[in-house]
């Protein structure tokens, strides 16, 4: 047994979602994933059970352990009651942990995501914040989303919001309090540390790549040079 | 599969959802793209319905589009979804009930994480007090808001001003029902009718007058994918699965499409935007994208709402096809009044 794997199995969602894997392939034919990139669930499912250390540090620098969107109509369907879904989360964690994310193209797109993510939480304890959703980065938003930018504390107050104002509601200015709860919780159960994990690798990275850290951010966010794609 | 055997599966994946008195917590992504389907929801359950749900400024995100983009530990969202409850019971209420699937999903996942694994659960219970100095405390019924208007459907047919019927033809509309693969391919037993034939849409549809429509790709994923989508070069994979999902519904001619999760209604809406632009193809009548609605928002219209009171001026694809085959009226010139 190899200490990679001794480590994934720390992970909860494995201890969940890997029995006893037969390989029977089911989680791959029904994978939005497999369908549109060169991912096969079965596999990555059947190298971690195999319990090879040097094939599973390949897996954590992969591109491959990106392209699950995390949907798990693939436990649905396992008929051992596997999720493989979990076990690319456990896979993902452990290669962020380790700094192997930064080894591969869609992993690196990480620092990007946790930079979105972390600040809207912390700023404004929402996942997902109008304000930081700008039309220029989502134009698939369309035109009705360039107006609602646009026009954007009336067509809240419209619609019912209570953008940035007190008491509840939706969009309301989340209090003081509760925002500094949200940070302790990051704080004390290893957001932060991930946060800082992330950072300095992918810094690593960027300086390798010869890029400041806005045109690394920029990067990852919006390119992609390797085929990643399904013929 | 004949209909009664479907009857029989359905039978098996009924939930007992309690009647009345709910903490209400809202969904990152509906608040910004859906902020009127959160308060037709409150209107209908409180004030046509006299029922009570309560809302407090002090919850938060779940943290669930962050945990399923990997950029926050287990034990982060688990401890937030902890501060979440003990706020239901510091303002006493004992059923949950959340706006947004993805929260769902992760609420009953982190449930049953800690029923499995008990240290675990001790460990948040920890975390929660020394982070927010709250008692600990688990939910005894966990709904997702799709289940209480689902729960409440034959009331809102009893108010209803409208029916989903095409009133040219006199028959009922063609509906297509979309679930979040959250509400129940995880655990299927949580969820109204089961992940194969999940009822809580179909239940709605059935009581307030429309068909529902079968298709091939009916269950598949609507491509969101967490980090398939919040990264711009990835968002290929979300249109894709969407742009499948259409071509399969194409041939069994919908009038609209209703659904229950909050990325969903607005990637269907929005990617049918993007295959117009890139490929010129709509798959509505007369040149017009398919309408999505919530399922907030199809309850206000057959309950005699105003359109742009429902915030359907906030959809890329314009309702009006569907307000005009039922005949709800709306003054165009109104949509985008500000």
């Amino acid at each position: 047994m190899g200490k990679l794997y001794d480590k994934l199995t720390e992970d909860y969602r494995i201890k969940e979602g890997l029995k006893a894997c037969i390989n029977c392939g089911t989680c791959t034919a029904i994978c939005p994933a497999a369908e549109f990139y060169k991912y096969d669930p079965r596999k990555i499912v059947d190298t971690v059970q195999s319990k090879d250390d040097a094939e599973i540090e390949a897996l954590l620098k992969s591109e491959t352990i990106w392209y699950c969107g995390e949907c798990m109509s693939c436990l649905t369907r396992c008929p051992r009651k596997n999720a493989p879904g979990l076990v690319i989360m456990a896979l993902r964690n452990l290669s962020m942990e380790l700094g192997y994310f930064a080894e591969s193209e869609k992993g690196r797109q990480q620092y990007a995501l946790t930079k979105i993510m972390s600040e809207n939480i912390l700023n404004y304890g929402y996942c997902v914040y109008a304000r930081t959703f700008k039309y220029e980065d989502h134009p698939e938003a369309g035109p009705v989303w360039e107006w609602i930018e646009n026009n954007m504390e009336e067509v809240y107050r419209r619609n019912g919001a209570n953008l940035d104002g007190n008491g509840p509601g939706a969009l309301r200015r989340i209090p003081k309090e509760d925002l500094d709860d949200l940070k302790r919780i990051f704080d004390i159960t290893g957001a932060t540390e991930r946060i800082e994990t992330i950072n300095r690798h992918s810094m690593q990275k960027a300086q390798e790549m010869g890029m400041t850290p806005e045109e690394y951010f920029k990067h990852v966010f919006n390119d992609t040079q390797k085929e990643h794609l399904n013929e | 599969m004949i209909y009664q055997g479907k009857q029989k599966i359905w039978s098996d994946y009924q939930k007992e959802i309690p009647d009345d008195h709910y903490f209400y917590v809202r969904s990152c992504i509906r608040q910004n793209l859906f902020p009127a389907s959160e308060k037709t929801f409150l209107d209908i359950t409180r004030n046509k319905l006299g029922k009570d749900f309560f809302e407090t400024e002090h919850h938060t995100t779940c943290g669930g589009i962050a945990y399923h983009c990997d950029t926050i530990p287990q034990e982060t969202s688990m401890t937030i979804i902890a501060r979440q409850f003990a706020l239901m019971q510091k303002y006493g209420y004992e059923n949950y009930v959340c706006s947004c699937i993805t929260s769902f999903g992760l609420y009953t996942e982190t449930l049953e994480t800690w029923r499995e694994f008990p240290e675990l659960e001790a460990r948040i219970k920890e975390n929660l007090w020394k982070t927010c100095k709250l008692e600990f405390a688990k939910p005894k019924y966990l709904a997702h808001a799709s289940d209480i208007i689902y729960k409440y459907r034959n009331l809102i047919a009893a108010q209803a001003k409208y029916k989903l019927i095409n009133r040219h033809t006199g028959k009922p509309l063609r509906v297509v029902e979309h679930i979040g693969c959250h509400y129940g391919k995880m655990f299927p037993s949580k969820s109204v009718g089961g992940a194969e034939y999940p009822y809580v849409l179909a239940g709605m549809i059935e009581a307030w007058g429309g068909e529902v429509i079968d298709y091939p790709e009916r269950r598949h994923c609507c491509g969101y994918g967490f980090r398939q989508y919040h990264i711009r070069s990835n968002r290929g994979y979300s249109l894709a699965n969407t742009y499948k999902k259409f071509e399969s519904m194409e041939p069994y001619k919908p009038d609209m499409i209703i659904t229950n999760c909050p990325g969903c209604p607005y990637f269907l809406d929005r990617w049918q935007y993007v295959i117009s632009e890139m490929e010129g193809k709509t798959y509505g009548e007369n040149g017009h994208g398919i309408p999505v609605f919530t399922y907030e928002e199809v309850a206000g219209l057959v309950m005699g709402y105003n359109p742009w009171d429902l915030g359907l001026q906030m959809h890329q694809i314009g309702p009006e096809p569907v307000l005009d085959k039922i005949g709800i009226p709306y003054d165009p010139q109104a949509k985008y009044l500000l």
